[in-house]
């Protein structure tokens, strides 16, 4: 059976299933016992699981994030909640140092079966500490996996697929998406991790998007339907591993590429992309430059109209893929 | 025959478990001698962390632990791994990089572990091992296992703020862990007394509500036995302990160490309270062992490390084509 629920209640269902299916299953994070969470994800799952295995952890996220790779490694598996993406700056040791390396390190005498989660974005207008998009820190980083899950679909069955999963893997959850409301089988299914998602076919160009930019690029791409251009829009859904044949296999159809991230555009996801297609067999089949549109290089701003220009908007990915498709660049 | 006047490991332990223990204790300290002199000779690259002369602390905080209950360990970690029962071979082939060590040559001196043993590995990042000890000690207690976890680290980690947030986390949900301080003075070249705004590091122990106690860690006994109040105050459920170890490493920090921030008067103090000989002389004063015996230990210790370093040399380096191969458990699509 599948109905619509909440990109949130999507997630919560997928960690109630691991939840009643595994004993060694527990959830970490700050409020996320009877306050449910500060985005009301993990809700009220402490009413059936209780104290024990609904955590809430003292406001420490290094300790935190330890105490999670450390219940990992010794046979339990932790979803850790971070409240704010921002927050992973204060564990970041505990995720790059250990998290990722100690499979490695040890070589391969254990894995981290960790799942953490991090509410990521802007457009809340929680300013610049409450608003990154971090997510290619952690993918810069070998040993993590990073996934973006973008509908309600794909938010439970990525999460399941993590939790399934022997190694660390980082989800990054939009903000904006929490209350977007979409198809979801109930019980259990997983969605493979490393497989991006055509979102929309077509021929003219490639548009490969990561999280609430998924959802603008496939807006621009109604407006540019109009005006004759049929844009294909692929939805990464996890930048580490990346999804190179889909990719590759769109651009080489397409011959244009524009990369749409919400995140700071210098170094981002898009330079990867970018690299991957320029250093591909595809790149022969580039009819124009390729496109990146990302965040600003600036840190998040509170005002709502300069929050808004801080990151990419659906005019802006209107115009640039015109200006490319019809030879202004 | 003991009396209540004989020191508690005397008293509370097997003959066996006191001539293992000083068993361990020489071949941590051949081990370490093996290892500087390897690296002087060229075979081992990278750098290490000798414990010579904290022999006791590594040895006594151990004694008590079977193979389920968990270590986490330190850069200056030799000696918790050797105490846990590592074979010294696959410790030697770790130094030497090849794919018999511990951790296939991946790791080396800093990283190296013996999962198998309950030793959750060294820690290159001071204080990176407390609030991964905090974790199995998470799991010791939700899947009844009845483990403890002792989790080492040195004075220079408890200004770490990782020290501050395992503890407190530790203490809250009552976890079966031991945090065990080697203090040997120093933080690289910043003594405590630069560095630490406490007199005694287990002072601290107060602010997380657990008991913190002094002891003088080149006193194999005294040792053993604080380490036995904690282990079984934590495996009643009644939480962590903090303990603080007072020793001394008589070697520098690291190889690039030129021994600027103390004298030679205080090394030459503290090599003469030596914890080997002191710990020989326990032995023979009690009749456990007789002199003959402690040295013929000495030099079984002393074959068992040439073995080592020759099953070490002899073994075979990893496969370049491997390189990747433990990133993750199952390859990437």
């Amino acid at each position: 059976m599948s109905r619509e629920i909440s990109y949130a209640e999507a997630i919560r269902e997928a960690m109630d299933i691991a939840l009643s299916e595994d004993d060694r299953t527990i959830l970490m994070g700050e409020d996320i016992g009877v306050y449910g969470g500060a985005f009301q994800v993990t809700g009220d799952l402490i009413d059936t699981y209780g104290p024990d295995r609904v955590m809430d952890t003292p406001i420490s996220e290094l300790g935190g994030a330890g105490v999670a790779v450390g219940a990992a490694m010794t046979g339990l598996r932790p979803i850790f909640e971070f409240q704010f993406s921002d927050f992973a700056a204060l564990a970041m040791e505990q995720i790059v140092n250990q998290a990722a390396k100690l499979r490695f390190m040890l070589g391969g005498a254990v894995s981290i079966p960790l799942v953490m989660r991090f509410p990521a974005g802007s457009g809340t207008g929680a300013a610049a500490q409450h608003s990154q998009s971090l997510e290619a820190w952690l993918a810069h980083v070998p040993g993590l996996k990073v996934l973006q899950p973008t509908t309600p679909y794909d938010a439970k069955g990525l999460l399941l697929a993590a939790i399934d999963d022997p190694d660390p893997v980082m989800i990054f959850e939009h903000k904006l998406l929490y209350k977007m409301k979409g198809e979801v089988p109930e019980g259990r299914y997983t969605v493979p991790i490393g497989k991006a998602a055509v979102r929309r076919e077509g021929h003219d160009v490639t548009i490969v998007a990561t999280s609430i930019m998924v959802h603008k690029a496939l807006e621009a791409a109604k407006t540019l339907a109009d005006s004759g251009i049929n844009a294909e829009v692929i939805d990464l859904r996890c930048i580490r591993p990346i999804d190179r044949e889909t990719v590759l296999g769109s651009v080489r159809k397409t011959g244009r590429l524009v990369c749409v991230y919400e995140a700071v555009k210098t170094l981002g996801i898009g330079a990867e992309i970018s690299a991957m297609v320029a250093e591909s067999d595809a790149f022969d089949y580039l009819d124009a430059p390729i496109v990146r549109l990302g965040g600003a290089d600036c840190p998040i701003p509170y005002n709502p109209d300069l929050e808004k220009a801080a990151v990419p908007q659906v005019p802006d990915i209107i115009t640039a893929v015109r200006d490319l498709v019809e030879g202004r660049r | 025959m003991s009396d209540a006047n004989d020191p508690w490991a005397i008293r509370n332990l097997t003959p066996e478990t006191l001539r293992e223990s000083l068993r361990k204790m020489y071949l941590i300290r051949k081990f370490e001698e093996g290892a500087e002199d390897s690296y002087t000779r060229g075979l081992i690259h990278g750098t290490m962390h000798l414990s010579i002369g904290q022999e006791a602390s590594a040895v006594g905080a151990c004694v008590g632990l079977s193979d389920s209950d968990k270590i986490t360990s330190t850069h200056r970690g030799h000696g918790h791994c050797v105490a846990k029962g590592a074979d010294m071979g696959r410790m030697f082939a770790e130094f030497f990089g090849k794919e018999t060590g511990y951790c296939r040559g991946r790791g080396g001196s800093m990283h190296i572990a013996d999962v198998e043993k309950g030793n959750l590995g060294a820690n290159g990042i001071v204080g990176g091992g407390l609030p991964i000890a905090v974790g199995a000690a998470l799991s010791a207690k939700r899947l009844n296992t009845g483990a403890v976890t002792v989790c080492f680290f040195g004075d220079g980690a408890n200004n770490e703020g990782a020290f501050h947030e395992a503890l407190n986390i530790a203490s809250v949900w009552k976890l079966p862990v031991v945090f065990f301080c080697e203090n040997n003075h120093y933080g690289m070249s910043t003594s405590t007394e630069r560095s630490t705004a406490v007199k005694q590091i287990a002072d601290r122990a107060a602010g997380y509500s657990m008991p913190g106690v002094t002891v003088d860690g080149n006193d194999f006994s005294a040792v053993a036995e604080v380490m036995a109040t904690a282990t079984e105050r934590a495996k009643a459920g009644n939480g962590p302990s903090l303990i603080e170890s007072m020793t001394y490493r008589w070697r520098g920090h690291s190889k690039s160490d030129r021994n600027r921030y103390r004298t030679k008067e205080e090394i030459a103090d503290w090599m003469d309270r030596d914890p080997i000989p002191r710990m020989a002389e326990m032995l023979i004063a009690h009749g456990i062992m007789d002199a003959q015996g402690v040295a013929e230990m000495e030099s079984d210790a002393d074959q068992t490390i040439a073995q080592a370093i020759e099953f070490a040399a002899s073994s075979p380096a990893p496969n370049l084509a491997d390189l990747t191969r433990d990133v993750y458990t199952r390859p990437l699509i």
